[in-house]
């Protein structure tokens, strides 16, 4: 066992993926020698060269266009957009020809890239540096999309998603990078498209992903204080969802709060709120809630702990589903 | 065909028209006639505009501000195109052009405001003709050649400005935009000031020629200036806008310029340039030669420079003062001003969470 950051956990598994496969590339800005505005490809350069780790030039619509053209020519790359609200110049390369363009080839064609975001607030940054686009995403069909939400699961995450034939969206949540825990390397995880109960209860199931899997079991301790057994799921993968843990989850507790940093309107909370009262009416006690941001854009930073989700906010939702 | 035949090896041409010993020299081209209040008023410039830099990076040390985007390096850049502006002239920057601002009576709390995280930045951009920081690379240049086509279509006789850095020229945008203003001949500037670095990459990730050397294969005129000479600068920009203002369409002005301190208060530059770079810009101070140049001609006098440095002092006293002062924003903000006519969603979250936030208090 080693004690890795959630970043450094990254690192070491992109490493892991780099050794284990020779086509596997890094592709981004100042990934190279700087090794990422949040090091996680620190040193990596430096060990696989400059033709494996590429700085790239600043234009994310390159990056993703060039990503696929490898990809046809049978590289794996795995690009990094350097901050959320920087991902929008490669839209068009994403949703109009990565995500589609296996299906175009009736299946003969993979193009198995991977494009990392970091996401989310709560780091004090100006704007365009904390957002949470991960529902454009999910709402493209023909991509994966996963979230990882600490260091265990970063290591063994990031390396199945370089392993898989599927473009797939990586969300890394920028505000847990320095979280620290302790990671087996060399070990295999849960597999990539596996949700997680990541505490059990009785009472309600939080859903969450991603930077909110912290906050909500920090809520949930606090509500155990009070007498309250709060279940705590870690979606992992957002595209496609993984229903069964979820709705045997909740078929036990009756009480559904889904909790994520993005707008509520027409986020993944909506969703899965649908998808939960199809799939558990008849056990439901209460109608599913959802905890995220306003359907503002990120606020600056001096409001961003009214914008995001927090424990107390949490507490409330499990308040008021408690209350029917 | 060779690289030699294709023209690529030319040597990159530079204006100067002020060495950095103060020199001043003369270019075919760019006549620039400055009196000796002119020039000073310039060296003041550089001097607060250097201070209010210096002050806003002490603040983000010291935590008032969230981040700070530092223009160590390129005050002459800045100062000289900003200027060269006339009233009428309309300005896009980045995040980096608080020089500019400051040319165009932009009061430097503002910017702080944003980078201190109490509002986006909250100027009004027709008040001093100078737009709101873009942080997305690239994007603000198309915004210009729009803005450059209405004044085209108003008959007015007015140019618009857009700065960008040499990263951006990468983004697929900047080079739309240079399509765009080529094709409708827009009366627009593109400044580029090259400061060598975009974050930890040097030019050569973006580029293989000299910058202002794209402009031709666009369709319009490219200049590489000096961008630690502020004559130059001046001269350069307002050429090229009095180009546009008279029908003439874009010019691109490279300025040849050194990044002096980190890309932003979160970057540590050790980990990818050395040091021996910064040493050698040091020589080409854009204050510095201005300084020597007044010497050299006694245009003007220690009490002058004396003066300046006075009210450098008091303006980063100031500027201080009002960052500690600025209210933090109250909650209900967060709902203001996302749409300009009553939004029904707004206003239901609006009421919800103040009526949640209300809850804490009974
Ligand atoms: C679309 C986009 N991608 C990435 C970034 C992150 N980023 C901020 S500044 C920067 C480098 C910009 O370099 P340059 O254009 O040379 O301007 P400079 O900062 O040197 O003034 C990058 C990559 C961004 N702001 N926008
Ligand atoms: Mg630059």
């Amino acid at each position: 066992m080693t004690v890795l950051t959630l970043a450094k956990a990254l690192n070491e598994g992109l490493r892991a993926a780099m050794d284990a496969d020779p086509k596997v590339l890094i592709m981004g800005e100042d990934v190279g020698k700087l090794g990422g505005v949040f090091r996680v490809t620190d040193g990596l350069q430096k060990d696989f060269g400059e033709d494996r780790v590429i700085d790239t030039p600043l234009a994310e619509s390159g990056i993703i266009g060039t990503a696929i053209g490898l990809a046809i020519r049978g590289y794996r790359p795995v690009c990094e957009i350097q901050f959320d609200g920087f991902v929008f110049p490669a839209a068009d390369q994403i949703i109009t020809q990565l995500a589609k363009m296996p299906l175009r080839s009736l299946g003969k064609l993979k193009l198995p890239v991977v494009v990392r975001i970091p996401c989310g607030g709560g780091i004090g940054a100006v704007e365009h540096h904390s957002e949470s686009p991960e529902a454009y995403f999910t709402h493209t069909a023909g991509l994966r999309v996963v979230a990882c939400s600490n260091p265990v699961d970063a290591y063994t995450m990031i390396q199945d998603a370089v392993r898989s034939d599927d473009p797939i969206v990586f969300f890394e949540p920028k505000r847990r990078y320095w979280d620290k825990a302790d990671v087996e390397l060399g070990a295999p995880g849960l597999p990539l498209g596996k949700a997680k109960v990541v505490r059990t209860g009785n009472d309600v199931t939080l859903l969450a992903y991603g930077p909110m899997v912290k906050t909500c079991l920090e809520s949930a301790a606090a509500a155990e204080d009070d007498g309250r057994s709060v279940e705590v799921i870690d979606l992992r993968s957002l595209s496609p969802l993984d229903m069964g843990v979820i709705t045997e989850s909740v078929n036990r507790t009756g009480r559904c709060v889904v909790v994520h940093e993005a707008p509520v309107f027409t986020g993944l909370g909506g969703e899965l709120a649908a998808r939960i009262s199809e799939a558990c009416f008849f056990r439901l006690e209460s109608p599913v809630l959802r905890v995220g941001g306003f359907s503002t854009p990120y606020p600056p930073s001096r409001l961003e702990d009214h914008y995001l989700p927090d424990l107390d906010r949490v507490l409330d939702a499990v308040d008021r589903v408690l209350a029917y | 065909m060779t690289a030699s035949t294709t023209g690529l090896t030319a040597p990159p041409e530079l204006v100067q028209l002020l060495t950095p010993e103060g020199e001043r020299i003369e270019h075919p081209d760019y006549k620039i006639d400055l009196t000796a209040e002119e020039v000073k008023a310039l060296y003041r410039d550089l001097v607060l505009v250097r201070r209010i830099d210096l002050e806003a990076v002490a603040l983000q040390r010291q935590g008032e501000l969230g981040l700070w985007a530092s223009l160590l390096g390129q005050e002459a850049a800045q100062v000289g195109s900003g200027r060269a502006l006339t009233d009428v002239d309309m300005a896009f920057p980045t995040y980096r052009e608080h020089g500019v601002a400051w040319c165009r009576g932009v009061d430097p709390i503002n910017l702080l405001g944003l980078f201190r995280g109490v509002n986006h930045g909250g100027w009004d951009p027709a008040e001093h003709n100078f737009h709101l920081y873009s942080i997305v690379i690239g994007t603000q240049t198309l915004h210009a050649v729009g803005y450059a086509m209405g004044i085209q279509r108003d008959g007015a006789e007015a140019a618009t400005i857009v700065y960008f850095g040499d990263g951006a020229t990468s983004q697929g945008d900047v080079n739309e935009a240079f399509i765009w203003a080529s094709v409708f001949n827009a009366p627009v500037v593109f400044f580029c000031q090259n400061n060598q670095w975009a974050i930890s990459e040097p030019l050569e990730k973006q580029s293989r020629i000299p910058l202002y050397k794209r402009a031709s294969g666009f369709g319009f005129p490219g200049v590489r200036v000096d961008g630690n000479d502020v004559f130059a600068c001046l001269a350069v920009t307002r050429k090229a806008l009095a180009d546009a203002r008279a029908g003439q369409g874009p010019t691109m002005v490279e300025a040849f310029t050194y990044r002096m301190g980190a890309h932003t208060t979160s970057d540590d530059p050790t980990r990818y340039r050395v040091a021996d770079e910064l040493e050698a810009w040091k020589l080409k101070d854009p204050i510095e030669r201005v300084k020597a140049y007044l010497f050299r001609g006694e245009l003007a006098d220690q009490e002058f420079f004396d003066k300046v440095e006075a009210e450098a002092d008091a303006l980063g006293k100031e500027l201080r003062r009002s960052c500690l002062a600025l209210p933090d924003p109250a909650p209900e903000a967060l709902f203001d001003h996302v749409y300009a006519e009553p939004h029904a969603l707004m206003a239901d979250e609006r009421e919800q969470y103040l009526s949640y936030l209300a809850g804490f208090e009974r």
